[in-house]
């Protein structure tokens, strides 16, 4: 009975997502092979390698963008291709592209995506005000930096209901605060219950070391 | 105890989920609907270009071939119907391309509603841009060829079933291509054979309206190339989209 209790009491550890014995060859080039990782709810999972070492390809294969050469990859305990709809329902992908349409505003790109994956769009201002966009959301995108396009997915974070966050690259373009600001973001979200993939060749700096998993792909990388 | 009181409280939650979903399927339409046809409002010049070709193509057909009533009424519903496809490849990259560009697909392609759902949204978006005003003009320009006066009906008509055809087929198309930097020929090279059905069946109603015989049995045959590609058409377009951002 006891063991029962601290199971379901201790629901934070169990894994959201794992892979097992991924191969993954890119243009005939093996980018990793037999690779298997667990991410547990309240993990902080950084993906490190040097440039195409299959940083984002391993990302992308985590969220069931690309399909792995081998292996597989498990929601809960179920593969993701068996539960496309729940696992979607739990993940947020921000990738290397923002996702941004130049032809609407800051406001509406923010709505439509929010709205797509079924999270409430009441608050879109607030979460804009808190990306500091405050003031462009009639601006059309196309009119915004780089960095305020990239601000704009960002702010999904804010409202996103879901579990798992693969985030590729998620400081690219973003100035010192803003970064501070996601760091906090994400230990807020692990100390919820989630947990947050990245990738990104900054040193996290308010994120204790020792909390972050590291998954070096350098390792894998046959010469 | 324990465990089941844990797993009685799990699975309600589960199957709320799923109503909710399903509940929002009109709901993703429509937002994928308005979402294509706000851009394209903003782009004017996408809904008008794929347009001013159609009506330039067909008005080169006198120029070239002669003034000539009898001639012209002819070849009318072939010019009219050939300058139809031809508008809708023009356009019909646009459909998935930009999204892929800036990222927008993969979004789409990670959102929990199944993929056809708005597939068949940005479809219907890319019919009505693009189709729709085809068969207001066409029977402006049929006047320009000498169409027979019987004709103009089976013309609309053919118009209106044959056009969401090419919107539907030619989405199977751009979805197979768009991962490819310079998928334009290719894709007419895919593209266009499928079109012939639809074109023989079009044309020959046309003519058979002309000598004011019935020709409801090839509006039947469109209707059901319609309806056909109307069904399978999403689902290949979500296979082949899933395929090109792999």
């Amino acid at each position: 009975m006891h063991t029962l209790t601290e199971e379901h009491d201790s629901k934070r550890s169990f894994p959201l997502i794992s892979a097992r014995m991924l191969t993954c060859i890119r243009e005939e080039r093996l980018l990793f092979d037999q690779l298997s990782l667990q991410v547990n709810a309240g993990d902080i999972v950084q993906v490190e390698g040097t440039n195409g070492s299959g940083k984002t390809s391993l990302l992308r294969i985590l969220s069931g963008l690309s399909q792995p050469y081998d292996g597989d990859v498990f929601y809960r305990d179920e593969k993701i291709s068996q539960c496309r709809e729940a696992f979607q329902q739990n993940l947020l992908y921000i990738g290397h592209l923002a996702g941004v349409k130049d032809d609407m505003t800051a406001q509406e790109n923010l709505n439509f995506r929010l709205a797509l994956h079924g999270n409430k769009t009441d608050n879109s201002m607030d979460h804009l005000a808190q990306v500091k966009l405050m003031g462009f959301e009639d601006s059309l995108a196309c009119h915004l930096s780089a960095g305020q396009q990239r601000r704009i997915a960002l702010a999904n974070l804010y409202q996103s209901r879901a579990l798992i966050w693969v985030v590729d690259e998620p400081f690219t373009a973003i100035d010192k605060e803003g970064v501070a600001r996601l760091e906090q973001l994400f230990i807020q979200h692990t100390q919820r219950g989630g947990c947050v993939i990245l990738t990104t060749h900054q040193e996290l700096i308010s994120i204790d070391v020792s909390a972050i998993k590291k998954i070096n792909l350098d390792i894998h990388y046959d010469k | 105890m324990n465990l089941q009181n844990f797993s009685l409280k799990t699975e309600p939650v589960s199957i709320i989920v799923n109503e909710k979903i399903k509940s929002s399927y009109r709901r993703t339409f429509m937002l994928v609907l308005k979402r294509d046809l706000t851009i394209a409002m903003r782009h004017r010049d996408d809904i008008i270009n794929p347009l001013v070709f159609f009506v330039i193509v067909i008005t080169l057909f006198p120029l070239g071939v002669g003034p000539e009533a009898q001639t012209l009424s002819l070849i009318a519903p072939g010019i009219i119907w050939v300058a139809a496809l031809l508008a809708t490849l023009l356009s019909l990259d646009r459909l998935f391309k930009s999204d892929h560009q800036d990222g927008s697909l993969e979004q789409m392609l990670l959102s929990p509603q199944p993929i056809f759902i708005w597939v068949l949204a940005k479809i219907c978006a890319h019919w009505l841009i693009t189709g729709l005003p085809l068969i207001f003009i066409a029977p402006l320009l049929g006047v320009l060829l000498h169409l027979n006066e019987q004709s103009y009906v089976a013309l609309m008509l053919t118009l209106l079933l044959g056009t969401p055809v090419l919107s539907l087929l030619g989405a199977v198309g751009v979805a197979l291509t768009v991962g490819i930097k310079k998928g334009g020929v290719l894709l007419s090279l895919l593209v266009l054979p499928l079109y012939i059905p639809v074109l023989i069946f079009a044309t020959s109603a046309i003519n058979t309206a002309s000598i004011g015989l019935p020709y409801s049995g090839q509006l039947a045959f469109i209707a059901a190339l319609f309806f056909g590609s109307l069904t399978f058409a999403p689902f290949a377009v979500g296979a082949a989209l899933k395929v090109s951002t792999n």
